[in-house]
């Protein structure tokens, strides 16, 4: 097991200098720092004088490694738009963005995998066939007609909820929370809603799927020819069998969520990192989109690495393959 | 042996008919079926793929899967009807009363709990004890079936033990809740041949020690000849013969049933080939008019064409066949011959 991890450990460093390598081009490529930061009249010299003195005549190699040397260390220059550092500008903003995220995903998993169950249990009911349809929409509706249409009738007609913003909130040390407040609360629903029905409708199908597959195996007809009662069966025996693939798309659609709560963001004017990614886009910032990159990149990561290790939790074929051999023929 | 006969049955099953309702019409897969199974009785049903054995078996447990549905007749446990009861009195039974083995041992336990929690929530479902006795009882069953070092073993996860003793451990699962009768639908057909024999060795001991019924169901007539005190041979959905053992195999009353001897090997005698039943047993679709079997029989008559055999007293079993007694091939048939 240990050897799995820090096996899993090195493939996560390789990705992410890959993420960095790709990060790092931007600034290369993407038309030329420089320019960005002078005014239209400064002299060559002058221009050759900030080149030479930002390092960038070095050799490319060289400087990746000094890019990727700021990046361990959390530095990833100053925003070309505000002149801010780009890290205090993400850490302000990743709070919000995690939050929804989170609100999402918990929403996604607390609806879809009950609808999931039900429907997989009993797929030929009138309302599994209801569940089935409305399903279809949410996969194939677009994240902002889905925002917009949410806003027109919560916020616009009906008057319950906000239509942008994080409402208030509340600073604990450097992280602001939405959770603590009425208004902070009530700004994450609609958002929260319009960003996980995507996922909720995948892990319903998903588990959907997953059920009928399961409630046909030989071990489910040995249960019940044992006389569990339904509910063992159903929730015990079936809904665990279906674990692994379900936190597999799960962790998948976690960082999903957070690299395209872009969409959300901009249809609620939410002020997460999202937001701040399309407004660097819009003024070529690239550090600030170097740095998102390296960001989405690293909770990637970190969310797969957990996922493996939640298989370990669920799966005993995997957690007991050492001892396995030894106990067996 | 047969000397059980004189009891009460503890399982009575008359003319039951399971049918599958499909988009070209109805299929009959059991046709009629009736028999008893006495306390203690091992009965082994036999037939080819197909002849509705495992159907017979899992109408008998309440497990049929849909479509498939019980179309008539009756089956009583201890002389209470059980094939009309709804979901929940029928789940009470099984496990309790009925236990169930199932072919293969590999696919019978859920991957994901251990050995152990499988056979206490067994174990509680039926018996109101208190885990720690739960436990030890579950413990004790293993040891029971033969598996060394039960009260480790008891923790491992399924994918940790070999085939044959899944298949033991699949057992102590039926036996959880000390059933009356155990319905066993090919209980080794999936292990190797050394470890077939000892599994169906422990399932006569249990038996005999519990004095639990079985209802073996195999195609594997050397299994039978070897475990069961009686046999019901089975084709195209119905009963061709049923009767004690010994008479059965060795003098089988029903065409089919000879031919289903003569296709075992055996090592004593040498023989150039074994004997084959030419044929295959037909589509449900596709069942003959008269006996079912008469495409296939070497003997068949006039009558036979026609006319579908009910079972008939022929010598110590009863058969379901119009020249249970015929000599020859080609005898012709009369009143008498048939009514002998």
């Amino acid at each position: 097991m240990l050897a799995f991890i820090l096996r899993r450990l090195l493939q996560s460093v390789a990705v992410l200098l890959t993420v960095g390598l790709v990060a790092f081009s931007l600034f290369r490529y993407v038309g030329d720092p420089i320019n960005a930061m002078v005014g239209q009249d400064t002299p060559a010299q002058e221009r050759e004088a900030l080149r030479e003195k930002l390092g960038l005549n070095d050799p490319p190699p060289v400087q990746f490694v000094r890019f990727i040397g700021n990046a361990v260390q959390g530095k990833f220059g100053l925003s070309y738009r505000t002149s801010e550092p780009v890290t205090s500008m993400i850490v302000e903003r990743l709070p919000a963005t995690l939050e929804l995220s989170f609100c999402a995903a918990l929403f996604a998993l607390l609806v879809g995998v009950p609808m999931g169950v039900y429907t997989g249990l009993y797929p030929n009911h009138w309302s599994s066939r209801l569940f089935q349809a409305v399903s279809l929409i949410g996969i194939s509706l677009p994240t902002f007609l889905i925002g917009i249409l949410l806003i027109l009738v919560f916020a616009v007609w009906l008057h319950w909820l906000p239509s942008f913003g994080r409402g208030e909130t509340v600073k604990i040390g450097w992280w602001t929370t939405n959770f603590l407040t009425v208004k902070g609360l009530e700004a994450l629903i609609l958002p929260s809603i319009t960003l996980g029905l995507f996922q909720l409708t995948l892990l319903m199908r998903l588990v959907r799927s997953e059920m009928l597959e399961v409630m046909r195996t030989d071990y489910i007809k040995f249960a019940r020819a044992r006389g569990l009662s339904n509910r063992a069966i159903n929730f015990g025996h079936a809904l665990k069998n279906t674990l692994v693939p379900v936190i597999t798309v799960t962790g998948l659609q976690l960082g999903a969520l957070i690299a395209f709560a872009i969409v959300t963001e901009t249809v609620f004017a939410w002020p997460g990192v999202g937001q701040l990614f399309i407004q660097s886009v819009q003024f070529s910032d690239i550090p600030v989109m170097a740095a998102y990159l390296m960001l989405i990149g690293l909770l990637f990561v970190l969310i797969n690495l957990t996922v493996d290790l939640l298989y370990f939790a669920v799966d005993p074929r995997l957690r007991a393959q050492g001892t396995a051999r030894a106990a067996g023929h | 042996m047969a000397a059980a006969t004189n009891n009460p049955p503890l399982l009575e099953v008359r003319n039951l008919r399971v049918e599958f309702p499909t988009r070209r019409g109805t299929l009959l897969a059991v046709d009629d079926v009736s028999f008893d199974i006495a306390p203690g009785e091992v009965l082994g049903v036999v037939g080819e793929s197909g002849a509705g054995k495992s159907l017979t078996g899992n109408a008998i447990i309440g497990l049929l899967e849909p479509p498939g549905r019980i179309a008539g007749g009756e089956i009583r446990l201890e002389g209470r009807r059980i094939d009309n009861l709804p979901y929940e009195e029928m789940r009470k039974i099984r496990g309790a009363r009925i236990g169930a083995i199932f072919q293969d041992p590999l696919t019978s336990l859920n991957p994901l709990y251990s050995v152990g929690r499988q056979l206490v929530e067994t174990i509680q479902t039926h018996l109101s004890l208190p885990a720690s006795a739960a436990r030890r009882r579950a413990v004790d069953l293993l040891k029971e079936v033969g598996i060394p070092g039960a009260e480790l073993r008891i923790d491992h996860y399924p994918h940790q033990f070999s085939g044959g003793m899944r298949q033991r451990v699949v057992i102590a699962l039926a036996l959880c809740a000390g059933p009356r009768l155990i319905v066993a639908d090919e209980p080794t057909t999936a292990l190797d041949v050394s470890i077939q024999a000892q599994i169906i060795a422990l399932l006569k001991r249990l038996c005999r020690e519990h004095k639990t019924a079985v209802m073996l169901v195999t195609h594997d007539m050397g299994v039978i000849a070897e475990t069961a005190d009686r046999v019901a041979v089975m084709y195209a959905g119905r009963v061709a013969e049923i009767g004690p053992v010994r008479d059965v195999v060795k003098h089988a009353q029903h065409p089919y049933t000879k031919g289903l001897m003569g296709s075992i090997p055996s090592l004593g005698e040498r023989h150039d080939r074994l004997t084959q039943i030419d044929g295959a047993m037909p589509r449900l679709t596709e069942i003959p008019k008269g006996c079912a079997f008469n495409p296939r029989c070497t003997v068949h008559g006039r009558r036979c064409m026609v006319e579908r055999p009910e079972l008939m007293s022929a010598g110590a079993s009863r058969a379901a066949c119009w020249r249970h007694d015929a000599g020859g091939v080609g005898q012709p048939i009369t009143k008498e011959t048939v009514d002998a």
